[in-house]
């Protein structure tokens, strides 16, 4: 946490030990608190020196799939005979999920410097960090944090006078949820319409401009230096669960909880204990029904799930669902769930880039029959519906936001199918929905 | 060569062995299977959006699109297993929940790729309960374009077609989910010379011809391949008819000549096929007064004036007469000394098409300069003017005498008119034979990169009218210089066997697509 409440005792601060310190943000403030000495090392090392250790920590993409970062920099051509690139993906736009956000708003330099160290090590000359348009303050603060990083030497030509050219440029988005996939995202730093790309070609092959690309999220790149500087055994011993999954992990926590905010634990942080002790348990009179673990993405949980799943990669496939990207939406007994399916549809609805038929029109489809069920208008043989276009619209598509919008509908009606049937039976109140996708 | 290596895979039962590099979808046409695509085209780049084309390939959990997927070697594909045919069955359903279903008064009915597919492998009846359908408004898109967004399936051929074929990005897909449609540049219409081809590129009829609104259902059509006449580059064409009227003009793919394309002005350029005010009957000079006759009379009289004459011919021939016409003709003056003449219209510039090397609209406006050339006539009209004056036989094929008048044929008492339609100098031969247009008669013709081209007769010639070669064969047959053809066919196969240009070709080795003179010199 660090803002706007003190770090609860259970968390594990490493990436937020500066939230709520306006003067990390500077860069003397930053070099005050140890800043861009991982940099300064790394600089000193061979690229793949910087790979090794990078793979030997365990560190695991926090943007949403966790793919082992260290072995993802690998793929870059190790003979270079094209311009690398570097892409930092800061389009957090993962309904639920608001951790990068303060990671650019408290510790820009943090970012900065993981930026600067990955892009060292995939020998790329040239980083972008695709902001998000609507994250107005972060994006304000990144762009002075990194012209002070300039104007201190640390970018450009002779980066940190290692005579090595490390320049980094902010892009901002237009305000597209589907611009956070990853090649759309290039799409869109290309100045072209943010559509996820067909692949192969996969980005270490063809990226941005068709060059050899790396494309990392916030959270990942803002772990880098402190694995440089404390060693990847450090970081591949912060583990509560399974080995596989270590380091610490920006938890977003929102909905019906006491303190809302966002929560650093260790991997393998059980759910129960972060809703009930960090964020204080849920709004008062109230009882926890449900749970999403890791941003709207990702299949939900009911209540026994909730209590017994461990946050880490392993953890919540266990309990059939995914860690994500951290962003955990916590329901209490008052929330509807078929409401809450048909709101987050919307959203895909409205998001769906278009491209693939499958979920141009299943997502809107599928948002349509969920706001006749909500007008008392269903029928029992909508949901069997609901689960066919679901499962067409898995597995089919050029990108997953598809996939999202079935797992929703899919985990929703396994475990609350009572409350469409309440609905369809005529013994809930039907809703008003109002209409249109928005 | 390293690319020239050959994949084997099996394709529903069926093994093909294709270059390394070969779609799954490409791979499959070869074992005789046909992968529904929508997005798909070959002469576009590869989009991969629709998602129609999912076929199984074993070994790979996941369903793979055909179109995007490349082979590789011992491959197993299936393209109608369950689960795929439940896939695409999907994507129909999908794709029909937003479409009007409009087929009655839908142009595309007939040739629609919807439809066809939905015949083929949808499903009989829909679970879509809503009542709301995406509704827009047709939108003109200027030049011959109409934009039908509501049967849009957002295939994006078009908007890839203008800009990485045409090069001239004014399409996009506006929007997002299913409130997207395609969009045009609000200070753009779909005026640029080869816009047309989006129409024929669209799957559904979304994108559709004002010139052909509303003309034909697209089953009462007949299809006839043809060249297109419009310019030298000599791009395959399809005539479409109805009745016997030439309706509409479409691209026919060839990869050596226009791919799969045509420009606007060639897929305008039928209107004179279907011309009324055409010569029926063969015409007879009577006291300066042109009247009808038969061909009995008409061949005899040819034979008559050719014969009676001698010293020095003039021909003058259209750059569009077929190559038989105008081989038949040389003949016939074989033993003056002759003039062969042509004249060409020529304009500033080419047009090109950017995408595709080697095809544009050519500044040349005629489809057979290289042909006339090959045969000794020469761009040379005003040669042709000057030898009339004091010629013994003046032969004219097609040209429309402008520039030329009545007393000039008059003054030379020898003039046969062999044309269409009969231009008032023409009223001073002494004889006009009515004769087929390109619409009406088989042929060939040799484009400017020397390849020689068959088209085919689409429609019947009016009245009396017949093809040059028939008639020129009549005429020496009365003169007994050879007998009757029955065919261009054998035309071509005489002037073969007289002409170097084209020693070695006849109609069933030049196929539909055309051999070069040059091709056809190397493999005799
Ligand atoms: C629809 C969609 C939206 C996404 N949005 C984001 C995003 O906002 N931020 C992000 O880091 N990753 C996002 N991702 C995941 C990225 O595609 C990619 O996996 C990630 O940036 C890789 O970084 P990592 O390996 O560091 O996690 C999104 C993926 C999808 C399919
Ligand atoms: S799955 Fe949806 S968002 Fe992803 S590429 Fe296809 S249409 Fe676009
Ligand atoms: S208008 Fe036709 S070609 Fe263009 S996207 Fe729509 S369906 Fe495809
Ligand atoms: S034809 Fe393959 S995805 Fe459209």
């Amino acid at each position: 946490m660090g803002y706007p409440h003190k770090p609860h005792e259970k968390e594990t601060v490493i990436l937020s030990e500066y939230f709520g310190d306006a003067e990390a943000r500077s860069y003397d403030g930053w070099v005050k608190r140890g800043g861009y000495k991982a940099l300064k090392a790394s600089l000193e090392m061979q690229p793949a020196e910087v790979v090794e250790i990078v793979k030997s920590s365990g560190l695991r993409g926090r943007g949403g799939a966790g793919f082992p970062t260290g072995v993802k920099w690998s793929f870059m051509p190790k003979e270079k005979s094209k311009p690398h690139y570097l892409c930092c993906n800061a389009d957090e736009a993962e309904p639920g999920t608001f951790k990068d956000r303060e990671i650019m708003r408290w510790t820009p330099h943090a970012l900065i410097e993981g930026c600067a160290i990955a892009q060292y090590a995939i020998q790329a000359e040239i980083t972008y960090i695709y902001i998000r348009g609507e994250f107005t303050e972060p994006l304000r603060i990144m762009q002075a944090a990194l012209d002070d990083a300039y104007g201190n030497g640390v970018l450009g030509d002779n980066a940190m006078g290692s005579g090595r050219r490390l320049d980094m440029y902010i892009h901002r988005g237009a305000g597209a949820y589907i611009c956070g996939e990853e090649t759309a995202l290039m799409n869109s730093i290309e100045g072209q319409r943010g559509n996820p790309r067909i692949r192969p070609p996969f980005p270490a092959a063809s990226g941005v401009f068709g060059m050899p690309t790396t494309i990392n999220n916030v959270e990942t790149l803002a772990a880098v230096p402190h694995i440089i500087n404390r060693g990847p055994e450090w970081y591949k011993s912060l583990s509560l669960n399974n080995e596989k999954s270590c380091g610490t992990k920006l938890f977003s926590v929102s909905g019906h909880v006491q303190r809302p905010g966002n929560y650093e634990v260790t991997m393998g942080f059980p759910l129960g204990e972060l809703i009930n002790d960090l964020c204080g348990g849920m709004r008062q009179g109230r009882t926890l029904k449900a749970c999403i673990p890791g941003g709207s993405s990702v299949p939900i949980l009911n209540r026994e799930e909730t209590e017994s799943c461990l946050l880490d990669y392993e953890g919540c496939v266990e309990m059939g669902t995914m860690l994500g990207s951290g962003g955990v939406i916590v329901f209490d007994d008052s929330a509807d769930m078929v409401y809450q399916t048909m709101r987050l549809a919307r959203f895909y609805a409205h998001e769906s880039c278009a491209q693939c038929t499958q979920c141009r029109e299943g997502t809107g489809w599928t948002v349509r029959i969920l706001e006749r069920i909500l007008a008392g208008q269903g029928e029992p043989k909508d949901l069997d519906l609901l689960l066919d276009l679901a499962d067409q619209m898995t597995g089919k598509t050029i990108c997953v936001l598809s996939d999202s919008c079935a797992a929703v509908v899919i985990s929703t009606i396994k475990r609350f199918r009572n409350e469409f049937e309440a609905y369809m039976a005529g013994t809930r109140e039907p809703g008003v929905v109002a209409a249109g996708v928005g | 060569m390293a690319d020239q290596a050959l994949v084997t895979l099996t394709i529903e039962g069926v093994e093909v062995s294709v270059p390394k590099g070969t779609t799954i979808l490409e791979a499959a046409k070869q074992a005789g299977v046909l992968i529904p695509h929508y997005c798909y085209h070959p002469g576009l780049p590869i989009a991969g959006v629709c998602r129609m084309c999912l076929i199984e390939v074993e070994g790979t959990p996941k369903l793979q699109i055909g179109c995007a997927t490349e082979v590789a070697q011992g491959q197993v594909v299936k393209v109608f297993g369950d689960e795929a045919l439940k896939a695409r069955e999907s994507v129909l359903e999908f794709l029909l929940i937003n479409h009007p279903l409009d087929c009655p008064i839908c142009d595309q009915a007939g040739e629609c790729e919807l439809q066809n597919y939905v015949f083929q492998e949808g499903r009989s009846n829909t679970r879509y309960a809503e009542y709301a359908k995406r509704f827009s408004p047709v939108e003109d898109f200027g030049a011959d374009v109409l934009y039908v967004p509501n049967r849009c399936i957002l295939c994006t051929r078009c908007v890839r077609f203008m800009e990485h074929v045409a090069e001239e990005p004014v399409l996009n897909v506006s929007e997002r989910g299913d409130r997207a449609f395609i969009g045009i540049h609000p200070d753009a219409t779909l005026d640029h010379e080869w816009a047309g081809n989006v129409v024929d590129l669209c799957p559904v009829g979304s994108l559709i011809s004002k010139d052909f609104l509303h003309k034909a259902r697209a089953w009462e059509l007949d299809r006839t391949p043809s060249v297109c006449t419009g310019c030298s580059q000599g791009c395959n064409i399809n005539l479409d008819t109805r009745s016997d009227v030439v309706v509409r003009i479409r691209p026919r793919p060839n990869p050596e000549v226009n791919r799969h394309f045509i420009c606007d002005t060639g897929r305008m350029h039928y209107r004179w096929m279907n011309r009324g005010d055409r010569i029926e009957a063969p015409l007879i000079s009577r006291g300066g007064e042109l009247q009808a006759t038969d061909w009995d009379h008409a061949l005899s009289e040819a034979a008559r004036l050719v014969s009676g004459s001698g010293g020095r011919a003039v021909v003058l021939i259209s750059p569009n007469a077929s190559n038989e016409a105008m081989f038949l003709a040389k003949r016939l003056v074989a033993q003056f000394t002759a003039t062969l003449a042509f004249r060409v219209e020529r304009v500033d510039g080419e047009i090109p098409l950017s995408g595709v090397p080697g095809l544009a609209l050519r500044a040349e406006r005629a489809a057979n300069v290289a042909g006339a050339t090959a045969l000794g006539y020469r761009d040379d009209f005003d040669a042709a003017v000057q030898a009339i004056e004091g010629a013994s036989l003046v032969i004219v094929v097609a040209d429309d005498l402008e520039g030329v008048s009545r007393e000039a044929l008059q003054k030379a008492v020898n003039a046969v008119y062999i044309g269409t339609i009969l231009p008032d100098a023409a009223r001073g031969a002494a004889l006009v034979l009515p004769v087929a247009n390109t619409a009406e008669e088989d042929g060939t013709l040799v484009n400017r990169d020397g390849r020689v081209q068959r088209y085919l007769q689409a429609k019947s010639a009016p009245g009396m009218a017949r093809p040059v070669w028939w008639v020129l064969g009549e005429v020496l047959k009365e003169l007994g210089r050879g007998e009757s053809l029955f065919s261009a066919d054998e035309a071509f196969a005489l002037m073969a066997e007289a002409e170097g240009s084209f020693r070695g070709l006849s109609y069933a080795n030049l196929g539909m697509h055309g051999r070069t003179m040059s091709e056809a010199r190397v493999s005799v």
